[in-house]
């Protein structure tokens, strides 16, 4: 996806199409995780109210877990190649406690996701696949009767570890792209990142995806007319923050 | 089934405050089953569903005398027939009433998201609060005797309620009322393990010398108890456990695992919000994309 117009100041990050199918895998996340909450521990009862009470928790949950399992299986096919770990990543995550104290200066140059957000990637692969196996087994009235009894209680089990930690990187996931890393949220909401997040965080992913070969200086795109855009960015990257 | 306020409640299910317990303890109650005096009539499952208002649909021939062939959401309480070859050749009818055993610990109530739906009162009646049920079958998880049924018509669990409506005026279970031979017996439960011991103490002295009385410790004891001929074998009993207990899995998913991860999640959740208070944002220069 080398060389793509865009928008004048503008990276393309996420088409339509991929803001879409993230954001129902989102809101599917919240109805699950809010009614599964809920069955999980008395504290989070409360949460049963979201989808009409605890019965109505009971008969929707899972179908809205097949249809998350259904859509984030889209996303999978589509990010996987992005999400192999690179040495350059290794390197990258030595640098970690750097990271978190927003002490970028000189981090080795990653694509288009960090080591974080790829083993984020893994890690759903892992727990989507584990709960929708094990939440087949627990599917009353349809699927349970058909499973011995002990395998349903290892899928209890299994099926609460692995929301709490899919959950517990959804939280991570969320707190990075809303409040911690910002500019962020705009690649999934808009689509679009600026030069300069693009540089920062994702310089290989860059120069990849405007065909810059080099740190150049840096030249506003503001200016930039729409036809020239696509030539215009590939010929300009804005400095980077530091 | 019914909540019974006038019982007083000792556990709730999902609920991790303490239950209304302001009234004076009631006594602990047992049914004791005597297996040896039992003759398999089934008057017991005829009193259970003239009293429980229990309609069954009519059954097939399972090939044994088992009617119905298991417990369902309308069968409380099933007469388990096992025939069984001896070592010196002839045969010997084992016939068990299945059904809810009460448990002083009860698995169905540990593994209940639902809050109260599963009650055990102080009396050791472990009931179903059936209004409450969300019909996620968890309860046959967490039993150690394979008892909960659900409904295919309402999709709510249902087992014998020992009768607690009846109890608490003072009355037996119905199945206690109707057995012909008194092979089932009802009262406190120190009283109901005097006797048991009595009967098995009988039983050794005429030739059964492995009858013992059926109260298992793994769920600290049960309110509903048996005198078993052969309880060293209790299997025989139509697969009987010897050693019942709330299967580990089960109190993983429901003990230790839910404070630890429901903290777990608060201190991810707080963590990223002192993350950001003491460390802030990573912004970009020249971004004109500034925040979410």
């Amino acid at each position: 996806m080398a060389h793509v117009a865009m928008k004048s100041g503008e990276v393309p990050r996420y088409d339509a199409n991929e803001r879409l199918t993230h954001w129902i895998v989102a809101i599917l996340f919240v109805l699950l995780t809010a009614s599964g909450l809920a069955f999980f521990h008395p504290a989070f009862w409360f949460l049963s109210g979201l989808l009409g009470g605890g019965v109505w928790s009971r008969i929707l949950h899972p179908f809205l877990g097949v249809a998350m399992f259904a859509f984030f299986a889209v996303m999978a096919v589509r990010y996987w190649q992005d999400n192999v770990i690179k040495a350059y990543d290794r390197a990258w995550q030595k640098r970690l406690s750097d990271v978190i104290n927003n002490r970028d200066d000189g981090l080795p140059e990653i694509d288009k996701y960090n080591i974080g957000q790829k083993q984020l990637f893994w890690t759903m692969i892992v727990t989507m696949i584990l709960l929708l196996v094990s939440g087949i087994m627990l599917w009353r009235p349809y699927f349970a009767g058909a499973f011995p009894i002990p395998l349903i209680r290892i899928a209890g089990f299994v099926h609460a570890v692995s929301a709490f930690v899919l959950i517990l990187g959804i939280v991570v996931h969320i707190y990075s792209a809303i409040f911690w890393v910002r500019g962020s949220m705009r690649a999934m909401t808009r689509g679009t990142v600026s030069h300069a997040w693009a540089m920062h965080h994702h310089p290989l992913w860059y120069r990849r995806v405007t065909g810059q070969g080099h740190h150049t200086t840096h030249h506003p795109a503001a200016h930039a007319t729409a036809p020239s855009a696509a030539h215009q960015a590939a010929h300009s990257a804005p400095h980077s923050s530091k | 089934m019914p909540s019974l306020q006038s019982l007083d409640v000792q556990k709730r299910s999902a609920t991790t405050t303490m239950s209304p317990s302001v009234r004076g303890a009631d006594p602990a109650v047992a049914k004791l089953i005597d297996i040896s005096k039992c003759i398999g009539c089934k008057a017991c499952q005829v009193a259970c569903m003239q009293w429980n208002d229990l309609r069954d649909e009519i059954g097939v021939n399972v090939g044994v005398l088992d009617n119905p062939g298991d417990l369902t959401p309308y069968s409380w309480t099933v007469m388990r027939f096992s025939e069984i070859s001896k070592p010196d050749g002839n045969l010997e009818w084992l016939i068990r009433k299945d059904g809810c055993m009460h448990c002083e610990d009860p698995g169905c109530l540990k593994a209940c998201p639902a809050p109260g739906a599963i009650v055990k009162y102080a009396n050791g009646i472990v009931d179903f609060i059936s209004e409450n049920c969300i019909g996620c079958g968890y309860c046959i998880a967490g039993c150690p005797f394979n008892v909960p049924r659900i409904s295919k018509t309402d999709n709510k669990a249902y087992k014998c309620s020992l009768c607690s409506d009846r109890v608490k005026v003072g009355l037996e279970p119905a199945c206690v009322k109707t057995c012909p031979t008194g092979a089932i017996m009802f009262g406190s439960k120190v009283d109901m393990i005097r006797r048991g011991e009595k009967r098995t103490n009988d039983l050794k002295e005429r030739g059964f010398q492995n009858a013992g009385l059926y109260d298992p410790k793994g769920v600290g004891g049960t309110h509903v108890m048996y005198v078993l001929q052969h309880a060293d074998k209790p299997e025989l009993y139509h697969g009987l456990p010897l050693d019942p207990k709330i299967s580990p899995w089960v109190t993983l998913w429901k003990g230790i695992t839910k404070p630890l991860m429901a903290l777990g999640l608060g201190i991810a959740v707080l963590g990223a919000f002192f993350h950001y208070i003491t460390r802030g944002p990573k912004e970009v220069e020249d971004s004109s994309n500034k925040g979410g």
